[in-house]
Parts: C-alpha cells; sequence; structure tokens
C-alpha cells in the first residue's frame, strides 16, 4: 500500500502522478525530451537502456521492468536479454563500445556525482561519444535517481508479472511521455 | 574543470542549463512548482529540505545555493540553516518539519528506505498526505540537481561571500531559464 492516499489505483509512477498533475507534466516533459526526442545521437533504446540499467542498480521493479521492455522493444531484445545485458553489459553484442563506456558512467551518477571520474570520461570521449551524448548520460541518470525515488519512496506499488510491462510497451513508445492518458 | 565544454562564466547548475535548453525548461519548471509553493509548506521548508539532502549529497554548489534562498525567506536567520545541515533535530524549526526532513534524509538514500513509521510519525506530528508528497518529490529531485552538477564537475564558486547575491536574484524572480540566459549578479 502507498504511503498516502493517491486517490486512485494506478500502478507505479502514474498513481502519484494522477496525484499530482502540476508536477507530472514537467516530469513527462522532461522524460520526452531526454528518452524520446529524435534531435539526439543516442538512440531512443540506447537511453531508454540507461534508465533501465539505473533503475535496476536502485533496485525500482516498476521503472527497471517499463523501461526495460521500452528498451527490448527498441533494441528487439526479449526481456531474459535486457536481463543479461543489465547483469554484464560490457558482454553484450546489442551495444556499440561507445555506449560501454557511457554506461559506467551512468553507474557511477547512480552512487552519486562525484563518482564520475575523468577517466570514465576520458574513455567515453575515446570511444567517440561526445559532450552531448555524456551530458544526456549524465542527466538520463540523475533523473533516473530522481523517478525510481519517487516510486519506491511513496510505496507505489507494481504489478509483478513482467508480461504486462513487455506487452504496453509498443503502445508505450508509440505515445511516448507528453501525449498520453495516466489512467490508461 | 567542467567535464564537457560549457559556459565558463556561468557558475553551477547554470552553465549545464545553458548548454541544453530543451532540458532546461521541464527541470526549471519542476524547481519553481516544488521550491516557489506556500501551499502547506513554505517556501523557506521546501528550501531547507533541498538544503539538507544537497548536503547529505555532499554537494557543495547545491547546498550552499539553496542555504541562502532559505537564509532570504527566514529574514537572514542563517543560524538555523546551519542547524538544520549539522543536526535538525536541536535546530529551531517546526516539529512537523523534523519529521519530513527524517523522510528526506531516508529518500535520499534509495526510496525503499522511506519507512511506513518515518511516514505515520510524520502524519502524527501534522504532515498531511500532500506535505509527505512534496517531501519526498523535492528529495528525489535534488538526487537528480545534485548528481546533474557534480557528475559533471559543474564550476563550483568556492568563495562563500558570492552565493547570497544569486540567492536573492532567486527569492526575487524564482527559477527560470534567466538564470543562464542573464549573467548571474555577483554583489547584493
Amino acid at each position: 500500500m502507498a504511503h498516502i492516499d493517491l486517490q486512485n489505483d494506478l500502478p507505479g509512477i502514474r498513481g502519484p502522478m494522477l496525484y499530482s498533475p502540476a508536477t507530472a507534466k514537467p516530469l513527462n516533459a522532461l522524460a520526452e525530451v531526454l528518452l524520446r526526442d529524435d534531435n539526439n545521437s543516442l538512440s531512443r533504446g540506447e537511453r531508454e537502456f540507461i534508465g533501465t540499467y539505473v533503475s535496476y542498480l536502485n533496485d525500482c521493479f516498476f521503472c527497471q521492468n517499463v523501461h526495460g521492455a521500452l528498451a527490448g522493444h527498441y533494441l528487439d531484445c526479449n526481456i531474459e536479454q535486457i536481463d543479461g545485458i543489465k547483469r554484464d553489459f560490457l558482454q553484450a553484442d546489442k551495444l556499440s563500445d561507445k555506449m560501454k563506456a557511457l554506461l559506467p558512467i551512468a553507474a557511477s551518477v547512480q552512487k552519486s556525482g562525484k563518482h564520475v571520474t575523468a577517466e570514465q570520461i576520458e574513455a567515453a570521449k575515446t570511444a567517440g561519444a561526445t559532450d552531448k551524448e555524456i551530458h544526456d548520460t549524465v542527466l538520463i541518470a540523475a533523473a533516473f535517481c530522481m523517478y525510481n525515488r519517487y516510486v519506491d519512496g511513496l510505496a507505489t506499488w507494481a504489478p509483478q508479472d513482467r508480461q504486462f510491462y513487455v506487452n504496453r510497451a509498443p503502445s508505450r513508445a508509440a505515445e511516448g511521455y507528453v501525449d498520453f492518458d495516466l489512467s490508461k | 574543470m567542467p567535464h564537457i565544454k560549457v559556459n565558463e562564466d556561468l557558475p553551477g547548475i547554470r552553465a549545464l542549463l545553458a548548454f541544453s535548453p530543451s532540458t532546461a525548461a521541464p527541470i526549471g519548471e519542476l524547481a519553481d512548482l516544488l521550491l516557489r509553493s506556500n501551499e502547506g509548506l513554505s517556501m523557506a521548508e521546501r528550501e531547507l529540505i533541498a538544503t539538507y539532502v544537497s548536503y547529505l549529497n555532499d554537494c557543495f554548489y547545491c547546498h550552499h545555493s539553496h542555504g541562502e534562498i532559505a537564509v532570504c525567506y527566514l529574514d537572514g536567520d542563517r543560524a538555523t540553516v546551519d542547524q538544520v545541515r549539522n543536526d535538525y533535530t536541536q535546530a529551531n524549526i517546526p516539529a512537523k518539519l523534523k519529521a519530513l526532513l527524517n523522510i528526506a534524509g531516508h529518500a535520499q538514500k534509495g526510496g525503499k528506505y522511506v519507512t511506513a513509521e518515518d511516514v505515520a510519525f510524520a502524519k502524527s506530528e501534522g504532515a498531511t498526505d500532500k506535505d509527505i508528497h512534496d517531501t519526498v518529490l523535492i528529495t528525489a529531485l535534488f538526487c537528480m540537481f545534485n548528481r546533474y552538477v557534480d557528475g559533471l564537475a559543474a564550476n563550483t564558486p568556492k568563495d562563500l561571500s558570492t552565493y547570497p547575491a544569486r540567492a536573492k536574484q532567486i527569492a526575487e524572480k524564482g527559477y527560470g531559464s534567466h538564470v543562464y540566459t542573464q549573467p548571474a549578479p555577483v554583489a547584493v
């Protein structure tokens, strides 16, 4: 049961978002720009995987399954493959060397900003990452440290059947984060 | 030195917002909605939560920036802001805010660290559902801001005498694009 009366029974972040529509609007607008805007040299699948990986490190069941299913949708992976990449991204055939250099930065950000090292940044640049890609990696990782805390800090509930998230991923990918009905 | 090339004339998060205006817009809107409201929690209380979380995250730029904004709202009472950082249980603040800072301290570690007991205690001290919601989301928001600033090694002014002028600007004008489209004020 959620820590507060959200006045709705929606799962995960949708519960507090419907409870507080004013803050939901910029929370979703930020997700749209970071994860879905096509004016970006990281693919939607790559950006969703960064969100998935940080949510996995933060042990946020709802977020890692929503975004894991979306990453799987974009990267053409099933949920077991996404689980495998979460456990050991360095071995993943689906990820570029650049992504393999950006994910350690995301993992450091998950601990705290100060954990990001100059060596990690240098390795990402050597692998071809631009300043914008590094910026977006840090901000996506930071944003999921926010979303994950919002979801678990209020003790929202999450469907335990992971197929629920997989089934929703194609329509969620098509609708995006701005023009969708929270209650559906 | 910042990890990416940003405008060196802008301090802290301001240079990052200027680097990425498309993400700066919703970020500014979130800060304004969560910190510039007196509904339930006062603006001073909201800034104290932000200061405390930024202090726990060891983000020098954020905890000094928001601490100074809290000082503005508290009519210059810097001692209370310092006491909230060092040991809020001894600070001259309402019991409800102390119970909410307890929740903030736990959410800073991770969402799952917030317990039913923390929430029940805050409610017993008079916190409403909205107060608890806002506390968790302000905490979460600063877990993002602090990581954004330090994760990119944003420029951090070490001279604390430079913080009040920027705080006064926020207290007067609120959050929004003016913080990076205009030069940062240097004197009160």
